[in-house]
């Protein structure tokens, strides 16, 4: 008698592929939008599976701050070599240049909030009409909200309080010239999902993501690693430090944790332990309680 | 941990459930035990929302602003849209679709009901089955959840008396022998001081059954899944156009109901044509079979022309085809339906327009009276209407496929989803 049932993986996958299905044909041009984290690179994988034995129906897009760790940019440029697929990057940097942004200062400057001009701006140049990304419910409050099929205004915007009800397996892509959508369809996976199929399909993971050794410094009770991009106060001191990151964003919003896990049942066993959120290390959620949220409306991923 | 991997971690059931309930009677206090007694709060999570409940002068950490995220809600207090929880036991994962109690109530519950496997209903121990519970029951049965829970919360304020939990079992039992649901169980709980959330209660040692999440952990649930009605809506057509895959044409697509095999005779709607399955292919490499919810790539015998919104079904148990069928409507815009009116029309991978032909009677959802007079049909409201599409759909009734007898309506103007359907 066989069992007629999938785990939760399998599920997840199968609810996965169909969304990146449906965007292939709902859409006329989509982009998966790759920053070289975990969630993405998990995003990717479905989008093989999804389309084999064609190659991905759409570009990958990296919204590149120039703050980017060095193993996360050649773990991209090796990725898009190996299966072949467009690169779209949209540099930050050039934002800055032609003057569609002014860089922060002090010493939390960071562009993360820039990032979401150089993306809608990406979006545009482009045409793309709808960018997929590997953002969770689970993740963080505003995300819990988020629709499959995020539409967004001819601004970008997100209206959270006006959204399209989304039922069973019907997808409403339908949209005005002009408009774009955001799609997830990680939508449902925690943290624990998306290591447990890392796990089980054995996906190579870009070096970040395990125990090593590295120049660190604490700030406000987070592990910055230590680079050109932040600028030391005088009390701060750098120490080498035994760590991994849990997100991977750029360099200046990104915490590592104190690990030793040296291999994927290492993290999933880390991950089942730990008692803090993975945004708990992202500086970039904690400049007030309705962060996330604020920079979602404006365009943010 | 690492142990775990082998012992079967990767491999759990996944339950989507729906909690409905509205302010007081606890269901934030519910889910927040649920969640907590899991350990799936963390701690900086529960640091934020313990400040945050500090700030707004609380004086126990609201467990309801863990989720109610958009600054909108924690102005006003209030859960605007359906919020999606996650949690998991050693036994099972979880995704609660937690709809709100009062603002755009019908539109949210149908919405976090439509991929449920069971519907959690609370009552509160003192007031009994009210309206309230009458519509969320209601609305359990219209969507077809499978599996309904009641929990009768706040014993703790009645004494944890046997008697008004029968009482209760007994005038909800009899409400919904007007319903279609077939599996329901009662559980008397107080979520405040965890009497039969997460363990047995002492105060109730004349409740045998086990408690909540030992219910949830275990319901049988492997069998919701139709694996009889073999269909497949084509989804995405896959054509490599390379060296290695010259002649490759695969339609790829999710198992909506049944089991296809490798070899299997079918049959394409709407041309007709039968054929073989020559191959069910994916990634990892072709499989002997497919079956729903799973999402595949099938290979037939002959080159015949399919697209999407085309299904592939077996001969011998056809899907109803025809441009005319009735549904009940939820209808989920401020805009009223209108009688006659041409909306555009979502049925599994098939798009395409309709006009409303007729608006037979609309459902009082506290009572279930069927109301043929007042017919017109706003927000919230559920009704029976008569559908002609501008071209022939594959279809079943709601009560038999979940996927394939529903749809959702969409403005033609707007594009926004107006309401959904299930097809009688």
């Amino acid at each position: 008698m066989v069992n007629y049932h999938l785990n939760h993986i399998k599920l997840l996958e199968a609810e996965s592929v169909f969304i990146l299905r449906e965007v292939a044909a709902q859409f006329e041009r989509p982009a998966l939008l790759f920053s070289g984290g975990k969630d993405s690179i998990v995003m990717l994988h479905l989008a093989r599976k999804a389309f084999w034995p064609s190659r991905i129906p759409f570009p990958l897009m990296h919204i590149d701050t120039g703050h980017n760790f060095v193993e996360t940019l050649e773990y991209r440029d090796r990725v898009v070599e190996t299966i072949g697929a467009r690169l779209i990057v949209g540099s930050v940097q050039e934002s800055i240049d032609k003057g569609r942004v002014m860089e922060e200062t002090g010493y939390n400057a960071s562009r993360n909030v820039l990032q979401t001009i150089t993306l809608l701006d990406t979006i545009e140049e482009n045409k793309i009409d709808v960018a997929m990304g590997g953002a969770r419910r689970d993740e963080e409050k505003a995300r819990a909200k988020e629709r499959f099929f995020s539409h967004r205004d001819e601004f970008g915007q997100w209206d959270p309080k006006n959204q399209r009800p989304e039922l069973w397996n019907l997808f409403n892509g339908k949209k005005r010239i002009g408009e774009h959508f955001r799609v997830f369809p990680l939508s449902n996976w925690t943290e624990m999902d998306v290591w447990q199929y890392i796990y089980h399909e054995q996906i190579e993971m870009p070096s970040l993501y395990f125990s090593h050794d590295r120049d660190c410094f604490v700030r406000d009770g987070v592990m910055y690693a230590f680079s050109d991009f932040m600028k030391l106060r005088p009390t701060e001191k750098v120490e080498n430090m035994h760590v991994r990151f849990r997100t991977i964003g750029d360099m200046t919003c990104t915490g590592a944790t104190l690990s030793h896990a040296k291999s994927l049942e290492d993290i999933i066993a880390e991950v089942a332990a730990t008692r803090v959120t993975e945004r708990g290390s992202r500086i970039d959620d904690k400049r007030s309680e309705a962060a996330m949220e604020d920079r979602k409306k404006e365009g943010y991923f | 941990m690492a142990t775990n991997i082998k012992d079967g971690y990767l491999d759990m059931e996944l339950l989507r459930f729906t909690t409905a309930g509205s302010v007081d009677d606890g269901k934030s206090t519910l889910i927040g035990r649920l969640l907590y007694d899991s350990k799936s709060i963390f701690e900086d999570q529960y640091n934020a929302i313990k400040q945050a409940s500090e700030q707004r002068g609380e004086t126990h950490v609201n467990l309801a602003l863990l989720t109610d995220g958009l600054r909108a809600e924690r102005e006003q207090g209030i859960t605007i849209d359906v919020a999606y929880r996650y949690f998991a036991t050693p036994k099972r994962k979880f995704i609660i679709a937690d709809t709100p109690g009062h603002i755009q109530y019908t539109r949210n519950m149908v919405t976090g009901a439509s991929t449920a496997n069971l519907a959690l209903i609370l009552i509160d121990a003192r007031k009994g089955v009210i309206e309230q519970s009458r519509r969320h029951s209601f609305i359990a049965s219209l969507l077809k959840i499978p599996h309904v829970v009641v929990c009768v919360n706040k014993m703790d304020l009645v004494d944890y008396a046997e008697n008004v939990f029968e009482q209760i079992k007994k005038d909800f039992t009899n409400f919904a022998t007007k319903l279609e649901v077939h599996d329901i169980r009662f559980i008397p709980i107080s979520a405040l001081k965890g009497d039969n959330v997460v363990t047995s209660s002492e105060n109730m040692p004349w409740y045998k059954d086990g408690p909540l999440l030992h219910l949830l952990e275990t319901i049988h649930i492997s069998s919701d899944e139709n694996l009889v009605d073999c269909r497949f809506p084509v989804q995405y057509v896959i054509r490599p156009y390379n060296d290695e895959f010259h002649d490759y044409r695969g339609y790829a697509g999710r198992v909506a109901s049944g089991i296809f095999k490798k070899g299997d005779k079918v049959l394409i709607l709407p041309s007709g044509f039968s054929t073989t399955i020559k191959e069910i292919d994916s990634f990892d490499g072709p499989v002997e079979e497919a079956f729903s919810p799973m999402s595949v790539t099938i290979l037939l015998d002959d080159d015949i022309d399919i697209s999407r919104g085309d299904m592939i079904v077996r001969e011998n148990n056809l899907p109803m085809i025809g441009q005319d069928f009735d549904v009940m409507l939820c209808w989920m815009n401020e805009k009223k339906l209108v009688n006659g009116g041409k909306y555009a029309i979502k049925h599994t991978t098939k798009d395409a327009r309709c006009v409303i032909k007729d608006i037979r009677y609309k459902v009082d959802i506290d009572t279930l009276h069927r109301n043929e007079t007042d017919k017109s049909v706003g927000l919230n409201d559920i009704a029976r209407v008569s559908i002609r599409t501008t071209q022939p759909f594959f279809f079943d009734k709601y009560k038999m496929n979940r996927i394939t007898g529903s749809i959702i309506l969409i403005d033609e103007a707007t594009n926004e989803t107006l309401g959904a359907g299930m097809i009688i």
